[in-house]
Parts: structure tokens; C-alpha cells; sequence
């Protein structure tokens, strides 16, 4: 055995290791906790999202004021400060007509984006024309923020398609429900506008980024962390949008992720933050400067929006089996549409009859969602045959003309 | 005509280049693509002629690979992917079966996925585990790829020029134990299409169908069996998906006879959905059912054992026997 050998770091026991548990006891899981309910209050979920967290506007409405964030917030005019309150209303009366569309049948089953506006709103508005979304299922916001009519949102979700619209025409892609797919995908969307130039040129209408949207389950996805690995090698121009909803169908934060999200960023070699996912003043400034950066050359960016899933899953999904009550009401005091109504009043820059005014523009949207949904047809039998391959496929057509045929031997019988 | 002599890994590599001069769209990513030119020097040279943003050393994670190319594509791009060895792709199954093959139509026609997914195939290099596998049958059986496998020079150059200009996905197979076969290659122009099957050797006894690197095992049984007085038809598969099926019809319609072979195991392999085919086009033609040869039902077995689980000329030979002998 050489002398370099015996030197190696790893002989020394303990050497590198500190004293004290890198993550702080609010953040460790109790796996014995005699009493459930001391638990949960142990958990981030409940406890708050800690000191790293950037937030601007806290539950009751306050602002915070943040030397780097406040000249973002400054900038924004109150036609666009009212624009977010419609965005964040408008959207959560899409998510209740959806979810009352799949309660009377109409939908096999929805996602509901409800308590995460604020993270979904702040981050779409962030967004420039030219950048590109890839969300997963549930980011109603953003494709509302990207202007997608909400109708398409519901056609995979009421068995007439996959998705269906055109990812191209918004610059928003297809919802995947694979859990983290999209990260990569995202990922090489950048590396393409690398290839193209589209980064760093000083050109606000042609430098582009991508932001990919995912949720803390999905972080443990390999996909995420081999998006990770590529944007941080590549340098890639992206933004990873983590909305931490606290939980992953029924598995709690602390079964699912070992130290907090936001910092595992640091070992892939890019920056990792926390904002208040529920604070849509915080998202939309910290995603704008991420977003910055990475179209001026600057590389990706992880965002952890600490957020909760005040809803179900999905409407399949019965959330009384695995979590109590009371920290659903702890998270409805930090409600992002609240705060921020609150705020608004306050400052002068809505007043009663603004939102009177949103309130009904919701009900008519609604309205003719509903209407819409309803009048949606099921596609005829021989559409799915349809895009399978650009180019003819014998075996396509042949099957296509099969069940051609199979219908047609039942016209005219009785 | 201008022919040259290559191997047919010289092959895909003069194809790639000719790809990548036709269209700056079109990148390589992949594992030792780079300066090492890939572990079987398939793209040896072109990282230094068309640079680190179009020749792309990736890092070491085959999801991470397809996933990152199918945003390329979406972006525009034509990535063409190599995976290392053929038991290394399961990583990126998952974007194989759950993106690739399915984006088109959950787009409803509104994008496409032009992507080259280049795979070194099957046994008989004395490899460690892992390193030798034929796993084609998952990918022909999913709707939205293609899938081909080529198998002399002049093939492997013209077929990966037309699976890059192929709109839709391609599984690209290589006979990694036949890289290194010379062969004439026509530079001028393409022998045929990409989803064609070709008839290597006319016979009208008995019609062998196989692919890649099972056909230079199939024109030697053939040419045994000449010496025997048996004539035997030889057919190069060349598309596994979509199948080719009006040529293989024809030549069994013609000889009545028919031995599939291929390296896979033949239980839910390629070779049974060619047999059902084949019964049900040619059923009053046959002269015998229509029988594989194939790897056995198990894992590839260590190395020292491969010869006996391959296909071989001989085994070849005794399938032909069977057939002639009903």
C-alpha cells in the first residue's frame, strides 16, 4: 500500500462530518413519535416553510420588503397587480366548475390546482412569449397564464383525447403525467435554444428560456435528477419549478424527501431557492429573476415553491384517509388569493367593485366551460387511428379499414 | 455508380456524416460519442468535423439521453441517439414507450418526434452480461415507432441517412458481431426504401426470413443447402416495424415453406407475429407450419455457453429438414 493511499480522506473516521445533523429538527422525521399529533406539527407543512424562505406578503397581507425583490414588485403597474387577482380568481372558479364537471360524470377524473394559484399565477406571469412550459398534470394556472383556453385543459381529463392541443401555439407543452418526464424534456427543449442562439444575445424578444413544472414527489424521480445532471453540465437556459404541495398522493414530505428540496439544487451545481409558493408576489419576482438569468446566459435555476394541496389528489383520491383536519385549516390561513386580496384593499389598487366585477366574469367563464365541456363529442371510432405515424402505416390502415368495415356490417340492423 | 469498400460500423458512420452535411438540424448524442468516437468507433471522427454542440458527449444516463432528445426534437431538432449496448436501453424504455412512441397523437398530428435511436444488437462477441441482447419484440410491439435493423454495409449506410430523414421515430438496430463485415457500398444512390424487405438469395424450396445478423448465418445455410440440392429463398428483413409483408407473402406463396430466425428468444418474439401473419396470408399455400429458430427461453447465458443458444448455420439446417420433411 502506497503512502497516497493510506491519505485518502475516507481513512480519517469522521473527518468531514459534522457534530450537528445537517437538518434541522423541524425538518427530521420522528418515525417513533408516540403522539401523531406532535408529528405532524414537526413538519415543514405545518411549521413553515423556515427562514430561507423568500416571501414578500405574509398570510395576513403585510409586505416584507426585500432589498433584491422589491424594485421587481415596484415595476409592476396596477393593471397588471389587478391582472394576477383575476388570474388567481379566475382560475380557482375553473378548478371548482371542473371538479363539480367530474362530480356529476362529466369528467372521469380532475386534478385540482386548488391553494397552488399563487405558485402557478407567479411563475406564468413570469414567463416571456418567446419562453417554453412544460407542465405536468395539474398546472391549470400556468396554461391559463399562457393563454390556453381552459376547454383543452378538460378534454384529456374527460377521455376525448390525450391532451390534444397544439403545444406549439402557446408555447406550452402537453400535460405529462409520467411524474418528472417532463423535466428532461424540458431540459433538451433548452439545449435546443442553445443550439439556436435564442441565449445571451441581449435581445429581449428572441433570448428564450424553458421552465418545467413538477411536484415534490416527483423529485424523487430519476428523470428530475438526470435533468438536474444535464441542465447543470450543459449549462442549460431552464428553470426547475418544484411546487411542493406537501404531499405526494398520501406520502408526506418527510417519507419522501431526505433534507429540503430546495437545497439539493447545490450539488447539481446550480442555485436552489425556496419561495412562498402561496405568496404570488414572491413567486412571480423570484421566477422572473430565475428566468433572467437563464436567458442571458446565466444557467438554470431550481425554485422550491412551498406550497399545500388543499384539495384531493385528484377527485379519485379520498385525503381523510392520511392527513387530519387541522393541518388543512393551519394552510387555509396562508390561502394565496386571500393574502393577497387583503393587500390589494389595502393599498388602493382594487376596490369592491373590481372584484364584483371578476366575480362575475368567473361565473360566465364557468358557465361556458360547463357548456362547452357538455357539448364536447366523443371522437368517432376511427380517430384513433389518426397522427399514430406522420407517414402511412400499413398496418394503421389496414386495421383502420378492418373496423371501417366491422362498423358499417351494423348499419341499418335494428 | 461509385462503390466502395467499408464495414458496415464505416457505414453508419459515412451515413451519419452524409446526414449531418445534409442537414445541420441533425445532431448525435450518446455516451463516448465524442473523442472516443463511441465504444464500436461508429461515430469516430464526426465530433471533431461537426463539433461538441452538434456531436454531444452526454452524460452517463440513458433516460437523460432520450428525454433531453425528445425536447431537441420538439425544439426542431433531429437527434439521433446511441445507446451503448442493447441491455442498456431499459433505463430509457420508459421514454421509448411513454413519450416517444405516444407524442404525436397526444398531440392530435400537432408535433413529431424525428429521433434515430441507434442500438448495437445482439450476441456472439464474447461480451459480459448485459452486452448481447435482442430486444427488438418490445419495440415492434409498440404502436408509434418503427423499428429496423440493418444488415451488410451499403444497408448500414443508406438506411440510417433514411431513418434520420424519417419523420417518424426509428429503433435503429446494428448486428453488433457483424460491424466489422466488408461489403461493397453504392454511394450514388439507395438500393431501396427503408421499410422494404429484400430478397438476398432466390430459391424455391423453403424461404428463410431473417435479419441482421442473422442473415449472413441464413445465405451460408443456403449455400450448404445448394450443395444438397435444396433450394432455399433468403430474405432480408430490413424493416421489423412496420413488417414488409407483401414480400414475404410473395415468397412464401411461391416456395410454401418458411424458417424464421432470429437472435431473440422466440416465445412473444418477432417470429411469432411473422408466423401468425404468414398462416393467416398463406394458408393454402403452406406446405408445412411455419417454424423459428430462435435464442432459447432463458436470460442470455454467459458467454462460454452462447454458441449453443445462438442460431447457427446447423440449426438453421435442421429447422430446413423439419420443414422439407412434411
Amino acid at each position: 500500500m502506497t503512502d497516497s493511499q493510506t491519505d485518502r480522506p475516507g481513512d480519517q473516521p469522521d473527518a468531514d462530518f459534522p457534530d450537528e445533523p445537517a437538518v434541522p429538527a423541524s425538518q427530521q422525521t420522528s418515525r417513533k413519535a408516540a403522539d401523531p399529533l406532535a408529528e405532524i406539527n414537526a413538519r415543514p407543512a405545518q411549521s413553515g416553510g423556515g427562514p430561507d424562505m423568500i416571501q414578500l406578503l405574509t398570510p395576513e397581507g403585510q409586505r416584507v420588503p426585500n432589498d433584491r425583490y422589491d424594485p421587481i414588485i415596484e415595476a409592476l403597474t396596477d393593471d397588471e397587480l389587478r391582472g394576477f387577482y383575476r388570474d388567481l380568481v379566475l382560475i380557482r372558479r375553473v378548478d371548482t366548475e371542473a371538479t363539480a364537471l367530474q362530480r356529476q360524470g362529466e369528467l372521469g377524473i380532475w386534478a385540482s390546482l386548488l391553494g397552488q394559484e399563487a405558485a402557478q399565477v407567479g411563475s406564468g406571469r413570469a414567463m416571456r412569449p418567446q419562453d417554453y412550459a412544460f407542465p405536468s398534470y395539474r398546472e391549470h394556472g400556468v396554461a391559463w397564464c399562457r393563454g390556453v383556453d381552459p376547454i383543452n385543459l378538460l378534454g384529456l381529463f374527460r377521455g376525448v383525447n390525450h391532451g390534444g392541443w397544439d403545444p406549439n401555439e402557446k408555447n406550452f407543452h402537453l400535460y405529462t403525467i409520467v411524474i418528472g418526464a417532463q423535466a428532461l424534456h424540458a431540459t433538451g427543449y433548452a439545449m435546443g435554444i442553445q443550439r439556436d442562439g435564442d441565449v445571451g444575445t441581449g435581445d429581449e424578444d428572441r433570448d428564450a428560456a424553458v421552465i418545467s413544472y413538477f411536484g415534490d414527489g416527483a423529485t424523487s424521480q430519476g428523470d428530475v435528477n438526470e435533468a438536474l445532471v444535464f441542465a447543470g453540465v450543459n449549462h442549460a437556459p431552464t428553470v426547475f419549478f418544484c411546487q411542493n404541495n406537501q404531499w405526494a398522493i398520501s406520502v408526506p414530505n418527510d417519507k419522501q424527501i431526505p433534507s429540503p428540496i430546495y437545497q439539493r439544487a447545490r450539488g447539481f451545481g446550480l442555485p436552489g431557492l425556496r419561495v412562498d409558493g402561496n405568496d404570488v408576489l414572491a413567486v412571480y419576482a423570484v421566477t422572473k429573476t430565475a428566468l433572467d438569468n437563464a436567458r442571458s446566459g446565466q444557467g438554470p435555476t431550481f425554485l422550491e415553491a412551498f406550497t399545500y394541496r388543499m384539495g384531493a389528489h385528484t377527485t379519485s383520491d379520498d385525503p381523510t384517509k392520511y392527513r387530519i383536519s387541522a393541518e388543512v385549516e393551519v394552510w387555509k390561513h396562508r390561502d394565496p388569493i386571500a393574502r393577497f386580496t387583503t393587500w390589494l384593499l389595502r393599498e388602493g389598487i382594487m376596490d369592491k367593485a373590481f372584484m364584483d366585477q371578476i366575480e362575475a366574469e368567473g361565473d360566465e367563464l364557468a358557465a361556458s366551460i360547463r357548456e362547452r365541456c357538455l357539448n364536447m363529442p366523443d371522437p368517432e371510432p376511427l380517430a384513433m387511428f389518426d397522427h399514430i405515424y406522420v407517414e402511412e402505416h400499413p398496418v394503421i390502415e389496414t386495421e383502420r379499414a378492418e373496423l371501417a368495415r366491422y362498423l358499417e356490417s351494423f348499419e341499418g340492423a335494428h | 455508380m461509385s462503390t466502395t469498400q467499408m464495414t458496415i460500423a464505416r457505414g453508419i458512420n459515412s451515413g451519419l456524416r452524409a446526414a449531418m452535411e445534409k442537414d445541420p438540424k441533425v445532431l448525435l448524442m450518446g455516451e463516448d460519442i465524442g473523442k472516443l468516437g463511441g465504444v464500436f468507433r461508429v461515430t469516430e471522427g464526426l465530433q471533431k468535423d461537426f463539433g461538441e454542440d452538434r456531436v454531444i458527449d452526454t452524460p452517463l444516463a440513458e433516460a437523460g439521453i432520450v428525454g433531453t432528445a425528445i425536447g431537441m426534437a420538439l425544439r426542431g431538432y433531429r437527434p439521433v441517439v446511441e445507446i451503448q449496448f442493447d441491455g442498456f436501453v431499459y433505463p430509457a424504455f420508459d421514454h421509448i414507450i411513454s413519450q416517444v412512441a405516444k407524442m404525436r397523437a397526444r398531440s392530435l398530428g400537432a408535433v413529431k418526434m424525428p429521433i434515430v435511436i441507434r442500438i448495437p444488437v445482439g450476441g456472439g462477441i464474447g461480451a459480459v452480461e448485459h452486452h448481447s441482447e435482442s430486444n427488438e419484440a418490445y419495440f415492434t410491439h409498440t404502436a408509434g415507432l418503427k423499428v429496423v435493423c440493418c444488415a451488410n454495409p451499403a444497408d448500414a449506410y443508406w438506411m440510417i441517412q433514411q431513418a434520420v430523414e424519417t419523420d417518424d421515430p426509428v429503433i435503429f438496430y446494428e448486428p453488433k458481431r457483424r460491424y466489422w463485415d466488408k461489403g461493397e457500398v453504392d454511394t450514388s444512390a439507395a438500393p431501396c426504401g427503408l421499410f422494404e424487405s429484400r430478397v438476398v438469395k432466390e430459391g424455391s424450396d423453403l424461404t428463410l426470413l431473417a435479419y441482421g445478423p442473422m442473415v449472413k448465418t441464413c445465405l451460408q445455410a443456403a449455400q450448404v443447402a445448394e450443395e444438397e440440392g435444396k433450394s432455399l429463398e433468403v430474405i432480408d428483413l430490413r424493416t421489423l416495424s412496420p413488417l414488409d409483408l407483401p414480400t414475404l407473402t410473395a415468397s412464401v406463396k411461391k416456395t410454401g415453406r418458411v424458417v424464421i430466425v432470429h437472435e431473440a428468444p422466440t416465445f412473444g418474439g418477432l417470429g411469432g407475429e411473422i408466423s401468425a401473419r404468414l398462416t393467416e396470408d398463406c394458408f393454402y399455400h403452406l406446405e408445412a407450419p411455419v417454424l423459428r429458430v430462435g435464442g432459447y427461453n432463458v436470460p442470455y447465458p454467459p458467454s462460454r455457453l452462447e454458441e449453443d443458444f445462438l442460431p447457427d448455420l446447423d440449426r438453421v439446417l435442421d429447422s430446413v429438414d423439419r420443414s422439407l420433411s412434411y
